[in-house]
Order: C-alpha cells, then sequence, then structure tokens
C-alpha cells in the first residue's frame, strides 16, 4: 500500500565512480558504442559513461516531472466535469500520469538518484519540465485539446523511446505510450462530442484548439539547427528521430483529424504539400518557446507554487510515516482485519 | 418458509425505497468528489494514487446506486440528472461525507468514521431483499474494505507518528467526531428499510463500527471522543454549509449549457 522508499533519501551516491582518462578509457567506451550499436539494452549494473548517465537522468526527470506537473491543469477540472462517467475518466486520467511519474523516477533511480533529490531540484526551480504544462486550463474543453494534443504530440515523441538503449527507460515507456494512446483516443471523442454539440460547445472546442495548437507543436522542442542534445542523443540511442521529423509527423497525423472534427487549425500558413505528401505549418514563434522555458509562462508561477505547497503541506505526514516505521521496524504496515 | 416470512414483512413504497438508496449514493458520490480534490495536492505521489482510487471506486457506487434510484422513481432521471440537478436540500448524504478535506489527518480522519460506517452497512445490505441493492453492497463491500485498511493504517500511522502528527489527528478527530452519531442512529426510514429487510439492522451496525473505530483508536494512541450532541440530519437534506459550495462547483458546467450531452 505505501512504499517507504519515497520518504528516505537513500539513493544519491551517484553511480559507481566511472575512471577517467586512462589508456582502457577508449576502449571502454569503443566496446560500450559497439554494444549500442548492436542494439544492446544497457542495464543499471553495466559499466556506462558519465555523460551518458548524466544525460538520462536529466531526461528521465524532466520526464517525470512534466507527468507529475502535468497533473495539476487537469486536476483542475475533476471537480468541474459535467458527466459522472467524464469525472471518472478524467479522475483515472490524472491518476495514470502520476503513476507514470512514479515509474519514472523509478527508472530514474536505477542510474543512482533519488526520487526525493530529483523532486528538490524541481522545487528548488532548477529542473525542467514540459512547458506545455505551463498554459491554463480555462474550459472543459481543454481538456479535451489537452488528450487530444498534449497526449497526441507526446505520443510521437515517447513511441520511439520504447526502444531506447536504456533498459529500465525503455521498458517504463512501453506501458507509459500504452495509458497514453488510450488517453488520447478519449480526449479526441471529448472533442468529438464537442464538436457535434451545441453552437456552444463547437465554439468552446474551436477556441481550445486555437489555444493549444502552438503550444502542441513546441512541445518537440526547437528546430534541429538550434538543438543542443540531439546529435550525441542520437548516437546513443537515447533519441531516434529529430525534433522536426517528430513535429512533421504531428502535424501530418492531426490535420486531417482536425478536419474530420469540423475545427479550423490556426495557421493561415497551413497548406498540403502534394509532391512531398506532407502539411506544411507556417512558422512558430519561438520566443513564446523561449519566454515560457524561462519562466514567464502563463502560469509557471502557479505550476511550481502548488508543487511546493503539496510537499511542504505533506511534509508532517511523510515524517510522521518514517517515525513510525523506525519505531515498528521498516516494513511496519499497521495491520488489522478489514 | 423463508417465502412466508417474507409475506409478512412489510413493504417498502416507492418513495422510501428512491429516498434510502439516494442517502447511500449521495454519501458516495459527495465523499468521491471530495477525495478527488487530492488529485495532484497529495503529501506524496503514492497517497495521490490512493486517495484517487478510493474517490474512483465511490464515484462509481455512487454511479451505480443512482441508477437504481432512478429506476426505483421512474421518471427518467438517469445517474447524471439525479447527480447534476438537484439543489443541496434535495441530497441525502450523511454530513460527515461533506466536510472540507482540511489537511491530510482531517482527510484521514473523515474517511476512516466513514469507511467503518460504509463497510458495515454494505456487508450487511449484500443480504438485502432489494437483490439490485444487494448486487451492488457485495462489490461496494469489497472496496470499501480497501478504503478502511488504506485509512485506519494511516490513523494509526498519523496517531503513533510525530507529536506533531500526533496533535494533528487527534484534533482532527476530536473535530469530525460530533458528525458520527448521524451515521450510526436510525431515523424512520432506516427503521423502517430494516424492517422491510431492505436495510440493515441499525443496532448491529452501531456495534461493529463502534468495536472496529475503537480498536483503531486505541491503536492510534488516540482517546475515544466523548458521545456526540448535535443530531445532524444531512440525510434527511439538512446539511451543513459545506455542501452548497461543493455542487455549486459540482454542478455549474451541466447547469450553465442544459439540455447537452457531454
Amino acid at each position: 500500500m505505501l512504499g517507504f522508499g519515497m520518504y528516505t533519501q537513500a539513493l544519491d551516491s551517484a553511480g559507481a565512480a566511472e575512471p577517467q582518462g586512462d589508456v582502457d578509457e577508449v576502449a571502454r567506451l569503443e566496446r560500450f558504442q559497439a554494444r549500442i550499436d548492436r542494439d544492446e539494452k544497457i542495464e543499471p549494473k553495466d559499466w556506462m559513461p558519465a555523460d551518458y548517465r548524466q544525460a538520462l537522468i536529466r531526461q528521465i526527470a524532466q520526464h517525470a516531472h512534466s507527468e507529475v506537473v502535468g497533473m495539476l491543469p487537469e486536476g483542475n477540472w475533476i471537480s468541474r466535469a459535467p458527466s459522472l462517467r467524464r469525472k471518472v475518466v478524467l479522475i483515472a486520467k490524472v491518476q495514470d500520469e502520476g503513476g507514470h511519474g512514479m515509474y519514472l523516477y523509478s527508472a530514474a533511480e536505477t542510474l543512482g538518484v533519488s526520487r526525493a533529490a530529483l523532486i528538490e531540484q524541481l522545487l528548488a526551480g532548477r529542473a525542467k519540465y514540459s512547458s506545455i504544462f505551463n498554459y491554463p486550463t480555462l474550459t472543459w474543453a481543454d481538456i479535451g485539446a489537452i488528450g487530444w494534443l498534449v497526449d497526441g504530440a507526446a505520443i510521437m515523441n515517447q513511441i520511439p523511446l520504447c526502444r531506447c538503449s536504456y533498459g529500465p527507460y525503455a521498458r517504463a515507456m512501453v506501458r507509459i505510450c500504452k495509458e497514453e494512446s488510450f488517453h488520447q483516443r478519449q480526449g479526441y471523442e471529448l472533442m468529438l462530442t464537442l464538436a457535434r454539440g451545441s453552437a456552444a460547445q463547437r465554439a468552446m472546442a474551436q477556441e481550445a484548439l486555437n489555444r493549444w495548437w502552438w503550444p502542441s507543436l513546441m512541445m518537440f522542442g526547437p528546430s534541429d539547427a538550434h538543438s543542443v542534445h540531439t546529435a550525441q542523443s542520437m548516437r546513443w540511442k537515447i533519441k531516434r528521430f529529430s525534433n522536426d521529423e517528430l513535429r512533421q509527423k504531428f502535424i501530418d497525423v492531426t490535420v486531417p483529424q482536425a478536419q474530420y472534427l469540423g475545427l479550423t487549425v490556426p495557421d493561415p500558413e497551413l497548406r498540403w504539400d502534394e509532391p512531398a505528401q506532407h502539411y506544411r505549418a507556417g512558422p512558430i514563434d519561438w520566443s513564446e518557446f523561449q519566454a515560457v522555458l524561462e519562466g514567464g509562462g502563463p502560469c509557471n508561477r502557479e505550476r511550481l507554487a502548488a508543487r511546493r505547497e503539496a510537499h511542504e503541506a505533506g511534509r508532517w505526514v511523510r515524517e510522521a510515516a518514517v517515525a513510525y516505521a523506525e519505531k515498528h521496524g521498516a516494513h511496519a504496515e499497521p495491520a488489522r482485519s478489514g | 418458509m423463508s417465502t412466508a416470512i417474507a409475506a409478512e414483512r412489510p413493504q417498502a413504497t416507492v418513495e422510501e425505497r428512491f429516498e434510502y438508496t439516494l442517502r447511500l449514493a449521495d454519501t458516495s458520490l459527495v465523499a468521491g468528489q471530495r477525495l478527488a480534490e487530492w488529485l495532484g495536492h497529495g503529501p506524496a505521489l503514492e497517497e495521490d494514487l490512493a486517495l484517487g482510487n478510493i474517490a474512483l471506486d465511490l464515484i462509481g457506487q455512487a454511479r451505480l446506486l443512482l441508477a437504481l434510484a432512478g429506476r426505483i422513481e421512474g421518471r427518467g432521471r438517469d445517474e447524471d440528472a439525479l447527480a447534476f440537478w438537484r439543489d443541496a436540500g434535495q441530497f441525502r448524504n450523511v454530513s460527515l461525507a461533506e466536510q472540507p478535506n482540511g489537511d491530510f489527518g482531517q482527510t484521514i480522519v473523515r474517511q476512516c468514521l466513514l469507511d467503518a460506517w460504509q463497510l458495515e452497512t454494505y456487508a450487511s445490505l449484500a443480504g438485502s431483499l432489494d437483490a439490485e441493492l444487494a448486487d451492488i453492497a457485495k462489490k461496494a463491500a469489497k472496496e470499501c474494505r480497501y478504503h478502511w485498511r488504506y485509512s485506519s493504517g494511516w490513523l494509526v500511522r498519523l496517531g503513533d507518528g510525530t507529536e506533531e502528527s500526533h496533535r494533528r489527528i487527534g484534533a482532527a478527530m476530536q473535530d469530525l467526531w460530533r458528525f458520527t452519531d448521524e451515521l450510526l442512529t436510525p431515523d424512520g426510514l432506516d427503521a423502517r428499510m430494516a424492517e422491510c429487510g431492505i436495510g440493515p439492522p441499525p443496532a448491529a451496525v452501531r456495534e461493529r463500527w463502534e468495536q472496529r473505530v475503537a480498536g483503531v483508536l486505541e491503536e492510534a494512541k488516540l482517546p475515544l471522543p466523548a458521545r456526540p450532541h448535535y443530531p445532524w440530519h444531512g440525510k434527511r437534506g439538512v446539511h451543513t454549509e459545506s455542501l452548497g459550495h461543493l455542487l455549486a462547483t459540482m454542478q455549474h458546467l451541466p447547469r450553465t449549457y442544459p439540455g447537452v450531452s457531454w
């Protein structure tokens, strides 16, 4: 029922120290790269370069934080869901996100960094999470738009990660992707209900698409030319497609879905490129992306404040759980008949 | 033989069955709505997930029970019509269920006192002569057993944790205990439903609830609070101030856009 792992700080001895600079180093790196090239999975106890470990910790932590912060904008509508069925679906979805956060923190822990330390970084404002969750959910249609667009974009990013070279991350992603694609279908079905509903509901759906379209395209990150981490991550098979390739794939899949809903994609320059068989989007406003990334988005303050408040308000509870476990043995569960 | 006994029993009216089913349904719905407010704000991810699970079970129970109430009433109201289009005075939940979350300790106390009552009530309702209600109760009793394990486990951990947690959980218990009399004291409808073989015998529910709660309080090193005096009447539609706010939030969307589907 309760894992005491998260109430302790056991794991911060960051991995076995990798010897640096000796003659063996070059050979070891070559052997490592050869394993990656053969599509072998790297497991927690295997030797790995410090940079590989760091790159994975950074990416997995960012992903875990995104799941946890992502609970907030959608959680915002649980108490107002307009039918009991929608309420149950939304609770289950937000709960899945919390679960994804947990698997991902566990995957990061296999690299020698504790969940508590990662959460500390998030709360101190030193860790990133997906900027998309710094946008507000203003109407019920936003819940549909997030499922359809945000989860849709997340799936494009995440399906290739199921083949990531690091075993624990790849395995976590298999499960996460299954649940995300379920969420994506639920979100689209919600949008379809609104799009086929009253004029007010259609307007709500269109307005949500207007607000979420561009931030969703930005979820794939800067264009390849400006992306800091892409090349090395591709060599290590942490990443398998570039930001621009994935973004294009998302646009190609999503534009016809918007057409089916009878909604207009808010991009006057959007056109079908017949020879290339692709939709071409207009230019993305990267200054907005930068501003949100640097903390200037509409809800950056609120999201972080909500996480800090939950953490602080829960401190006495976590301390009590640890104190109880110390008194009664580390694995003590207050047990009585049901 | 059993048919003969059943034939001698008084028969509950449609209104009585409807009202009684709403008591159960609304208690689960309102408690679930409250618990779901925790998602994203719990003391640890594990607790967000567990509280979310309990909320899902409770709202699931409410959906089955509201649908049943709608069928008993026979006027075409479905689960959503009953959840979103009744005002506070028409809600029949016990007052304890609607109390605000407060801190985690207050939520745990509310849940623990309610879980013990729901668990005993549903366990007994599994033998109800209302076959549909009995089926729902069998499933609900299993769920409530898990809810009780969770809430009573936390009650003990917080009661026997740190000085601060002991103080907080003790204060929450003192604060919420006053709502327990409503759970345990039968009114005319509770007594009538027991006579008709639909509801549980109130004295037995009270005894088992008291035993369960006294045991867990002892383990949590908390004193048994004094008997409450004020008789709350949530189950007759007289609520505390909190319910109106809870419903205003919950119901505003369907009421702002009536007649559409979501």
